[in-house]
């Protein structure tokens, strides 16, 4: 077994009556591509939130690498290693495909005011390297051709693509997807799933949050089911696939 | 624009554009003091300290998306820190080259007192925090003058020292090398060389790291959150870099009129200022100059041509060519707002953004 990358111990989010996650305990090993399943509202994407610091739990923490992470810290998240991506699509619509990959690299660099202004050598050689670099990413991602199109005119496969160069721009750790096939056609789905086995092979853990039963189970090493805000059942697919609670909660007619 | 893009490309054009524009400023003040007379050339200064506001404002609206409506405040603070620090009202008389940075600082400072509050705001809400913050500033101005006499109150300071450079006067006439250069003149150079200066940084700014934070911050705050940007941080830096740029200009205004007064910071400027970035092209930095200079001119065209206009036409004056021009003001706001809602010279980004709608 490989080590632990996050551990999430009894995390807990309320919304005034509604418990969007209750006592939700899970853990995620370095390497390892996780998926995060469960019905519509069954409190995915509020972890996520609680995890990237959108969010401030009302109870429970995550430890991450080793270290416990910051409650309600998005940019210090960011900075231990934790990206995302968003259900839907958060881009920075009127800035280029390039200059929203470019945002992504704000947090592993530093050039200030006096840099900017000054543009002395380090700042020079910094941008350089952010050009560089997303460069790199779009036509890792397969948008290159589009990188200099406002990201809001990308095609809905493009954007959901373009997201995750963003994400993957801050050299995460952990990258952490919602429903990112979502909308997708077959043939775009399985250049997504190809996509995410190369980010894996890359060394970065994925955390995958997906409707799609069939790319979720083809795809991870082992999987949660959320339902009511309560992991219901963590295992390899095949076992979780077996699971009695989870076919009567989630899978139903898609195993039966 | 399409020439201006051009340019862009082709680096002899650009060195000839730039030459021929170079030569066009510098001869401009004697143009228009000749032809026009000192009255025009007084607007023209006044031109460039506009064009030093709303390019100012501009960082704060136009990049980072922050609705400011009391932006006139860091005016005020970089004029008051001039008029206290180089008038007989306490007997200081400091010189420039503190007063200024001095009171760019300050009203940076301003920027972050006044920022900081406001951070969990968006829109409107932040505009009306914003506008109340502005019209503190002016109450205070106007009521510090008890129980210790700090500001004057509604009197204001006056006497207040010209700006002197090395021992040479701006106020009167300058002998350099065989030419004299009236007043007017010089404070134009001077003026026009910190706002090429402004327009320097913003240009800087705008194509940097940080520049491309602010933008991200007005696209999406929580994406921006999410590729770890500090958001607060960042609005902070936002609020002092576009407030330094409007306490310059203060600083300038108070040594240039030798008077200042709460009246002249009033929400009704704040306003004149918006309306340049808006008008101009918001977060675009040639077309918030643009905006700038004509929407200082343009009112003053008119109040000076509407009487004489009217009586060429009529034999007497039959409207006041104060409510005439601010009649044509608020059409020609309808009208730029029809016909080009993104501004008269819009980014090309944002061109882009609202032919794409239609498309
Ligand atoms: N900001 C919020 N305010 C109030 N309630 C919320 C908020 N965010 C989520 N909820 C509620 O929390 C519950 C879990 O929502 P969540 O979005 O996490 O579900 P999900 O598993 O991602 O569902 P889906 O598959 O539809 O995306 C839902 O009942 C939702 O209505
Ligand atoms: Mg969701």
């Amino acid at each position: 077994m490989s080590a632990l990358l996050l551990e999430a111990k009894g995390v807990a989010k309320h919304f005034g009556g509604v418990k969007a996650l209750h006592d939700v305990s899970l853990s995620i090993r370095k390497g390892e591509i996780y998926g995060l399943i469960g019905p519509n509202g069954a409190g995915k994407t509020t972890f996520f939130n609680v995890l990237t610091g959108l969010y401030h739990p009302d109870g429970g923490e995550i430890v991450f690498a080793g270290e416990k992470l910051k409650a309600s810290a998005p940019h210090e998240a960011a900075a231990r290693g934790i990206a995302r991506t968003f259900q839907n699509i958060r881009l920075f619509a009127n800035m280029t495909a390039r200059e929203n990959v470019m945002v992504g690299r704000h947090v592993r660099t530093s050039a200030g005011v006096m840099g900017a202004v000054l543009c002395d050598r380090r700042t020079r050689a910094e941008e350089a390297a952010i050009h560089r670099r997303a460069e790199e990413l779009l036509y890792y991602v397969g948008v290159a051709d589009r990188a200099d199109d406002l990201a809001k005119h990308l095609s809905y496969g493009d954007q959901r693509r373009l997201e995750i160069a963003r994400a993957l721009a801050t050299d995460p750790q952990l990258l952490a997807l919602d429903e990112p096939a979502a909308g997708m056609n077959s043939t775009e789905t399985e250049g997504l799933r190809r996509l995410v086995e190369g980010i894996r092979a890359d060394g970065i853990t994925v955390l995958l949050i997906e409707h799609d039963v069939k790319l979720v189970m083809g795809l991870c090493d082992r999987v949660a089911v959320l339902d009511y805000g309560q992991k219901i059942s963590e295992d390899v697919p095949s076992i979780v696939q077996k699971d009695p609670r989870v076919i009567e909660a989630y899978l139903g007619g898609a195993v039966a | 624009m399409t020439l201006f893009e051009s340019l862009r490309h082709n680096r002899r054009a650009a060195i000839g554009a730039m030459l021929f524009l170079g030569i066009l400023l510098a001869v401009l003040p004697f143009t228009v003091g000749s032809m026009m007379g000192n009255s025009w050339l007084r607007i023209l200064d006044f031109a460039l300290l506009y064009i030093m506001l709303a390019l100012g404002l501009n960082i704060v609206v136009g990049f980072a998306g922050l609705l400011d409506l009391g932006y006139i405040a860091f005016y005020a603070v970089g004029a008051y820190f001039y008029a206290l620090l180089a008038s007989p009202h306490f007997g200081l008389h400091l010189p420039v080259w503190l007063i200024i940075p001095g009171g760019a600082m300050l009203a940076g400072l301003f920027g972050i007192i006044l920022g900081a509050p406001t951070l969990r705001l968006r829109g409107d809400y932040l505009a009306i925090v914003t506008l109340g913050f502005g019209e503190i500033v002016r109450i205070f101005m106007n009521n510090l003058n008890a129980p210790i006499n700090i500001t004057n109150g509604p009197q204001g300071i006056s006497g207040i020292d010209p700006i002197n450079m090395g021992g040479v006067t701006l106020a009167k006439p300058i002998e350099f090398v065989g030419i004299t250069i009236p007043s007017l003149h010089a404070y134009y150079y001077l003026f026009l060389g910190l706002a090429l200066l402004i327009v320097f940084v913003s240009i800087r700014l705008e194509d940097s790291r940080i520049g491309r934070a602010w933008v991200a911050i007005r696209e999406d705050e929580i994406a921006a959150k999410a590729c770890g940007i500090n958001t607060r941080n960042i609005k902070l830096l936002a609020f002092a870099m576009g407030a330094s740029f409007g306490g310059v200009a203060g600083g300038l205004f108070a040594g240039f009129q030798g008077f200042v007064s709460p009246e002249s910071f009033s929400l009704m400027e704040s306003v004149m200022v918006l309306c340049m970035v808006v008008l101009g092209g918001m977060g675009n930095i040639p077309g918030v100059i643009l905006g700038g200079i004509l929407l200082t001119l343009l009112p003053e065209a008119f109040r000076h041509g509407a009487g004489p206009v009217q009586m060429a036409l009529f034999g007497k004056i039959l409207l006041d060519p104060e409510a005439l021009r601010m009649l044509a003001f608020g059409l020609a706001l309808i009208v730029v707002m029809l016909y080009r809602p993104a501004g008269l010279w819009p980014s090309s980004t944002r061109r882009r953004e609202f032919k794409g709608e239609g498309a």
